[in-house]
């Protein structure tokens, strides 16, 4: 009985092993189906657009998307590219979008002179856009009062 | 006039100055023309090709303090790589093509050799001390001369507005209204910028 049992468990595992290589094939690397010694052919590298009109938010709070290029904007301790536009003193003679007011205070809510140290780097919540496919489907639609419809 | 006269002439300088000045009795006046317009053509020649060997990226990065600093930066930006692969090497932007600027701006490096051997910015930390004080120089050559070498290759006549994104046109447009010169805007476009504070303190954090 006990012997039977043992060839019984010893079948049970060996399909599951079985079935976990099928599956183990099924799934693509980041590589793609590229063979172990081969080199993978690297995703065409997107490109920006140069420049556009400001794009629409798709949820509350959404920190504005860039409507244009960034390539080679530094931001550093030394100067801010993007504030050379988009400061309080340097908007309205660029045309840029200013920068929000909450900006201006540091986590303790202590409202600055200038931009606070927390929001200095642009880039961490504001990305310029490129036409690319979602990687994932997805069904996401914004609220009616932020798309208007 | 102790030269004048040949028995009291025993310094060598002295002597060499009497045969200089005595006029030739073996050689034709036009053999003499001809050797020293030969010899003109070759102490020209050599004269601008000794000074276009210091004009060129090699020369400009054989010193470590071009090399590890400003050079570096440069290497990310468009003027040192991009779609086309027309390329803006250093005296490109920095040594003015005309003759007699680019002698005058020659001289001046003097003063650069001299900061060369007192090491005055010889480690990292003592070249970022004096970053914004190089920026502002060149910067103020760039004013006062209307930008004259980014003209050599960008000149707002050539420019096709058309070709430019919205906003190019828009800056470039007033820029040319209001009499601008490139350096106004475009600073730090080859190199990082120093601490911008001075100039506008709404783009450095913690200024006010």
């Amino acid at each position: 009985m006990i012997k039977k049992l043992s060839v019984a468990l010893v079948l049970w595992s060996a399909s599951g092993v079985v079935t976990q290589f099928a599956t183990a094939a099924d799934v693509e690397s980041l590589r793609g189906q590229t063979a172990i010694e081969d080199e993978s052919r690297p995703p065409e590298p997107k490109k920006y657009a140069k420049d556009g009109e400001p794009l629409p938010r798709d949820y509350v709070q959404q920190p504005p998307l860039i409507p244009h290029k960034i390539t080679n904007y530094r931001i550093d301790a030394n100067s801010n590219k993007c504030l050379s536009c988009h400061s309080w003193k340097n908007y309205r003679e660029a045309g840029a979008t200013k920068i929000s007011q909450t900006h201006f205070q540091d986590r303790d809510e202590n409202v600055l002179a200038n931009i606070s140290a927390r929001r200095y780097f642009c880039t961490q919540c504001h990305v310029p856009q490129a036409n690319a496919r979602p990687l994932v489907e997805n069904t996401f639609k914004p609220i009616t009062a932020i798309s208007g419809q | 006039m102790t030269h004048n006269n040949p028995s009291q002439c025993n310094g060598v300088l002295c002597r060499m100055w009497q045969a200089f000045r005595r006029p030739s009795v073996k050689y034709s006046v036009g053999a003499l023309l001809f050797i020293g317009f030969v010899a003109g053509i070759v102490f020209w020649g050599g004269f601008n090709t000794a000074m276009e060997m210091t004009n060129n990226e090699q020369f400009c990065i054989s010193c470590h303090e071009m090399k590890d600093n400003v050079y570096q930066e440069y290497k990310n930006t468009i003027h040192y790589s991009n779609r086309t692969g027309v390329r803006a090497t250093c005296p490109d932007c920095h040594v003015p093509k005309e003759w007699v600027h680019k002698v005058i701006r020659k001289i001046q490096a003097t003063n650069e050799l001299y900061h060369k051997v007192m090491g005055t910015i010889d480690t990292r930390e003592k070249f970022l001390a004096h970053r914004l004080e190089l920026a502002k120089h060149v910067w103020s050559v760039m004013k006062k001369t209307d930008s004259r070498e980014c003209r050599n290759c960008h000149n707002f006549e050539y420019m096709d507005f058309a070709e430019q994104g919205r906003r190019a046109v828009a800056q470039h447009s007033k820029g040319l209204e209001e009499g601008k010169t490139c350096i106004d805007c475009h600073k730090g476009i080859a190199h990082h910028l120093p601490d911008m504070s001075e100039v506008d303190p709404t783009e450095v954090v913690g200024s006010h």
